[in-house]
């Protein structure tokens, strides 16, 4: 079956300088924003619009957008925030980084949109460190371009509105992208989350009501109000509106970043998008959200839909939508060893069960590998996952605790037969027996 | 009302709590007692150890009852099985790489972490890989590290960042490699600094005097009251077969809250100084030699009954206790002298007669806090009452103006309002004066100093500050105390306070300079602030002549005596000086006679009262040095010896009591009557001529107390020179 791409966040793709404001403007670009100045919308209508479309968060916890927007004080008289979450680190994710690259204005009118919607007319882009090159230079050229064609500053073409707009770069923490360590960040502070409530909506950044969205989820902003909220709920089934934004790593064929409906069935995302397994191997499983998604074996994973409620139906989560397959000669031991070294490495240590809990977990994984496993090993590894899921500040520790609980679920055949075999892996084994 | 009050369930059990109360603070009140390592109730919320988890109904999750607010119809369970098993788990990861070395550290037997590992630990650990081991940090002297055993619950942050001001300690790195430190190498050293020592809730930051010296089981815990500033912050001392081990603070919220300063924590080092006299010595042909306290008391009393009574000067600094003064007054009425004083910092005694009848703070320490605007004028007060600096802070932290005017410019860690400095302290209280009395004249006193003086825009700003406040302070410090042209800066002061509607105040030197004012150790009052019908002479006076004999009390007279230049040879001049001292000094082996050993504030028991008015006493703690005696007692038998009527006290109680039935009621008043026009200080009023002592010279303890005198603020000052 084929499946229309580049619907939203993605639609000045193919265009030659799909990031230039001429660009954006051929496909419909700035079309809502200067309607909102022409004062055909009001801030409710832009909520109601956003929450009709059943866009959800695509940071990573798919919270609904409109919502989130509508717990902003509506006639609090103080200077109230828009942050725009471009600190896209969770490992397998590289969409947001496209957006900044080729589709900026889509972004810029996103956020010019959602700020007035929630009064705010202050906001920051906060961009990974590591975009430095290519992604914030681009981010920077087309908020400039907004501002010389008059679409972005002090009562922007009359119309009474203000919006300014600034790039925030990040130093490159992985925890940076939690909210509310990415206010701390943006306050100058060490990244660390803090203890909610307060939430940002009440107490957000320097103390001001803030909003924290994601990249994406703001650059859809635009097509919603252009398009209507009929349009984008259309794209993809119920619960799950609009189109999402999949990068897809590992044994494919044609790895890459697609923009596709939500919806769209793994195992035609897997064969028609992306060419198949990577020599027709057979797959084994997937981590269908990012690092921090449960595991699903390839015998559930065929049979999902990639939206928000059938993933979670299946034990994992839409996550941010960063697709890892990996084949039947990947060592599950050996990839969640990785995984844990991550959020060892990545963990503020702020809070016990994580600080303490994370390098547990690693080093227990290390020592299986090492071949000095004991059977105990594996029971210890859940319950240390499970002292930690849901006993710290931020989700960084439920991060690293759910790829261990369902690494242990589905394939706790592979770990027992390293801890059985010194260190050896069942896939080694497959190999040389079929050798 | 109603509005502010939740019902909700602790336990099964109802319970109303006030709105926006945190979970731990309801049920610490109500006993249920929530395990917790970084909650204090005097900090921030951090919500970072995870150790008092608890269930609460309908929650998905664990919650920490430290960081969150109650709610109507909450139930909360502390001791449910998900609460403890939460608890637990957060037990089991503080372990992991905790070192476990409690047989070798000095928190053992007191240590947070040890308690709740009791309660919440398992027997064996589960984790058998390899533990983390963290780096000690030297930051200072006075607090010892041992960096693998801390818990990272950052109170000690907390309390740089919030309470001293002075963010000093700070975390750096990431997870596991977190670490607590000072980010460049370097002591940690503000005046409260070692109150991190009690905050620790484990022996990652202890006492380093202390270290490995004594365990907490076997020590004694003493109650007693600190005598180096006129806070009298309460303490206790922690005593081991008659010995002084450490100092922890003893919780007063009116005067010291839970907070020691540093000098209050060290001193106890000088108890045991190399510098103690440890028996009475006589000088004879220029020669010393040890002689037993019978005959030292005999020559003491012989040389006062057989001396001029007008010739005999007895001189005490603001250390001694009520009882001591009480009975140096007697002894001064039975010999026939008012030649008597404890002033030995005061240059200008020429308006004593307008002195208040004991110096005040005008309102109660706890009060400073809710003052609206405050004038600090004179005064270097983080070394001069470090516990009143705090609450200085205190106040400027909850939207109080706070104003200084000083000749020198001192550091202060918070927003201060105004500050003049640059200039004398009559100069630069006389604009604020001006300012004050704005179009309205000021009072004849004050005149011939303000003539022709106009106020700066600070000055003016200080002024307007005071008078929109609704509640406000002037205070004197002791540089303003010592100066030259005290007179001149008191009127001043205290026309700014009336003409801005502010209540006046000063600070005093010593622990006990109101008891000594009560009990008439001055030349021109006698006891309760009478005047006396003849005026004894001052220590000037006194020192200026050639006296038969004059007795010193606790007074090193090469450090203590500000009053006048040379005291040491002045002093050396006089007949015979008997000195009642606990500490040996080269100035005391020029100019005294006979030197009687005396016990340190620890080996005496007695009554200070502080600048507010609080009478304090306390006993004695730890077993004299030597063969040194209390001083009361010393004075009691001095007394008996030279039969003094009335001197059959059994002990210091008896010398209290019969002090407060003879005292009966006392003004308190600081109002502040001169009458004669003052003059303009002529060359006296600038900086050089000011005299601040610095932290840690206070007095003879502190100035022999090693640990604080190898700190960085105690070398700074003896390399400027400054130590008097």
């Amino acid at each position: 079956m084929a499946y229309e791409q580049n619907l939203v966040c993605f639609n000045t793709f193919g265009s030659d300088e799909s990031w230039t404001l001429a660009t954006y403007e051929k496909h419909g670009g700035y079309e809502s924003w200067r309607k909102i100045l022409a004062g055909d919308l009001n801030p409710g209508q832009i909520i109601d619009e956003v929450k009709a479309s059943g866009l959800r968060g695509r940071g990573g916890a798919g919270f609904p957008t409109g919502l989130k927007w509508s717990f902003m004080p509506r006639d609090a008289k103080v200077q109230k925030y828009l942050v725009c979450n471009s600190d896209e680190s969770e490992p397998g994710t590289c969409h947001d980084r496209e957006v900044l690259r080729y589709n900026p204005h889509a972004l810029v009118e996103g956020m010019a949109i959602a700020a007035y919607a929630m009064g705010a007319t202050v906001a920051y882009n906060y961009i990974r460190g590591e975009f430095m090159d290519e992604p914030v230079p681009r981010f920077e050229a087309a908020v400039k371009e907004a501002y010389d064609a008059g679409l972005l500053g002090h009562d922007i073409q009359g119309s009474g509105i203000d919006f300014d707009l600034h790039t925030f770069v990040g130093a490159g923490a992985y925890i940076c992208g939690e909210e509310t360590a990415l206010l701390e960040s943006l306050e100058g502070k060490q990244g660390r989350p803090r203890f909610k409530p307060p939430f940002p909506a009440g107490f957000g950044l320097y103390g001001k009501p803030t909003t924290i969205n994601n990249t994406q989820s703001l650059a859809s902003v635009p097509s919603i109000i252009r398009n209507g909220a009929a349009w984008f709920a259309g794209l993809g089934p119920e619960g799950s509106g609009g189109t999402a934004l999949f990068s897809v790593s590992g044994h494919v064929e044609k790895p890459g970043n697609y923009e596709l409906p939500m919806g769209i069935p793994f195992k035609d995302l897997l064969d028609d998008i992306c060419g198949g397994m990577l020599g027709g191997r057979k797959l084994k499983a997937v981590i269908p959200g990012g690092s921090s998604c449960k595991v699903l074996p390839a015998e559930i994973i065929m049979d999902c839909t990639m939206d928000y409620n059938s993933l979670q139906q299946a034990g994992s989560s839409f996550g941010t939508g960063a697709v890892m397959v990996m084949d039947e000669t990947t060592c599950m031991v050996k990839v969640l060893r990785r995984i844990s070294r991550f959020y060892m490495a990545e963990s503020c240590g702020q809070c016990t069960p994580c600080r303490e809990g994370t390098g547990w977990l690693y080093r227990m994984l290390s020592r299986i590998i090492d071949g000095k496993g004991e059977e105990a090993d594996l029971q210890k590894l859940v319950d240390v996952a499970n002292k930690i899921e849901g006993h710290t500040i931020c989700a960084l520790g439920d991060a690293a605790a759910w790829p261990v609980q369902s690494f242990l679920k589905h394939f706790h055949h592979e770990f027992e037969y390293m801890v059985r075999n010194n260190g050896r892996s069942i896939v080694d084994n497959a190999t040389q027996v079929a050798a | 009302m109603s509005d502010d009050i939740v019902n909700i369930e602790v336990n099964g059990k109802p319970v109303e709590a006030r709105k926006g109360q945190m979970i731990i603070e309801v049920t610490d009140a109500m006993g249920a007692y929530v395990p917790r390592f970084c909650y204090h109730e005097k900090l921030s919320i951090a919500a970072n150890c995870r150790m008092c988890l608890i269930e609460v109904e309908k929650a998905p999750k664990p919650i920490p009852a430290c960081a969150t607010p109650v709610g109507e119809g909450m139930k909360i369970f502390t001791k449910s099985p998900k609460a403890i098993a939460a608890q637990k788990a957060t037990m089991e990861f503080l372990l992991i790489n905790h070192p476990l070395d409690c047989p070798i550290c000095d928190q053992g037997g007191e240590c947070e972490l040890q308690d709740l590992a009791m309660g919440y630990g398992r027997d064996i650990s589960r984790y058998n890989d390899q533990k983390r081991v963290v780096k000690d940090k030297d930051i200072g002297p006075l607090v010892s590290t041992d960096m693998t055993r801390c818990i990272h619950c950052t109170r000690c942050v907390r309390f740089g960042e919030e309470i001293s001001g002075k963010p000093q300690l700070g975390t750096t790195g990431r997870g596991e490699m977190m670490e607590i430190s000072t980010y460049v190498e370097q002591s940690v050293d503000h005046e409260l600094s070692a109150n991190i020592i009690d905050l620790c809730p484990v022996g990652a930051l202890n006492n380093k005097p202390y270290r490995y010296s004594a365990r907490a089981w076997e020590m004694v815990q003493r109650p007693t009251v600190s005598p180096h500033d006129c806070v009298g912050s309460n303490l206790y001392m922690h005593v081991l077969r008659g010995t002084v081990k450490r100092v922890v603070p003893r919780v007063n919220e009116a005067i010291n809250e839970t907070w020691l300063a540093d000098r209050d924590r060290f001193s106890y080092e000088a108890i045991y100084s190399d510098d103690r006299l440890i028996r009475p010595r006589i000088k004879e042909h220029g020669e010393w030699r040890d002689l037993d306290w019978e005959d030292a008391l005999s020559a003491a009393a012989e040389v006062l009954g057989n001396a001029d009574a007008e010739k005999v000067g007895l001189i005490a600094t603001p250390a001694l206790t009520v009882e001591e003064a009480h009975l140096l007054a007697q002894i001064a009425d039975h010999l026939g002298t008012a030649n008597i004083d404890h002033r030995v910092s005061r240059r200008d005694v020429s308006d004593q007669d307008d002195d208040p009848i004991y110096p005040s703070l005008g309102c109660r320490i706890a009060e400073i806090e809710t003052q609206d605007a405050i004038l600090v004028a004179g005064s270097n007060i983080r070394a001069e009452a470090p516990i009143i600096a705090h609450r200085l802070r205190k106040a400027a932290l909850a939207g109080a103006e706070v104003n200084f005017a000083n000749s020198a410019e001192y550091e202060y860690y918070f927003d201060v309002a105004n500050y003049v400095s640059g200039a004398g302290l009559v100069e630069l209280l006389a604009g604020i004066a001006v300012a004050a009395a704005g179009r309205k004249p000021l009072p004849d006193l004050v005149g011939a100093i303000c003539d022709g003086v106009k106020a700066n825009a600070t000055q003016k700003r200080i002024a307007a500050s005071l008078k929109k406040a609704d509640s406000a302070l002037v205070l004197l410090g002791n540089i303003a105390g010592r100066h030259l042209s005290y007179t001149a800066v008191r009127a001043l002061a205290s026309c700014i306070a009336d003409l801005t509607g502010a209540t006046f105040g000063s600070l005093s030197e010593g622990p006990n300079s109101a008891g000594a004012h009560l009990a008439g150790v001055l030349p021109n009052r006698t006891q309760g602030g009478e005047n006396r019908e003849a005026q004894g002479r001052d220590i000037a006076s006194m020192l200026s002549d050639t006296m038969d004999a004059v007795v010193l009390v606790n007074v090193e007279p090469d450090a203590d005596i500000h009053a006048i230049t040379d005291a040491v040879g002045k002093l050396a001049r006089q007949k015979f000086v008997v000195a009642l001292t606990p500490f040996v000094s080269a100035g005391l082996l020029e100019c005294a006679d006979l030197l009687l050993p005396t016990g340190t504030f620890a080996e005496t028991s007695g009554t200070y009262v502080n600048i507010e008015g609080t009478w304090q006493s306390f006993s004695g703690v730890a077993t004299p040095v030597g063969e040194a005696r209390p001083t009361w007692k010393v004075l009691r038998v001095i007394g008996n010896l030279i039969e003094a009527p009335g001197f059959d006290y059994v002990t210091s109680e008896d010398v209290r009591d019969e002090f407060v039935d003879q005292l009966g009621e006392v003004s308190t008043s600081n109002a502040y009557e001169g009458t004669a026009e003052i003059a303009k200080p002529n060359g006296d009023d600038t900086l050089a001529q000011e005299i601040d002592i610095p932290l840690y010279s206070v007095d003879s303890v502190v100035r022999r107390a090693t640990a604080l005198q190898l700190t960085d603020e105690a070398r700074r000052a003896s390399a400027k020179g400054d130590v008097q």
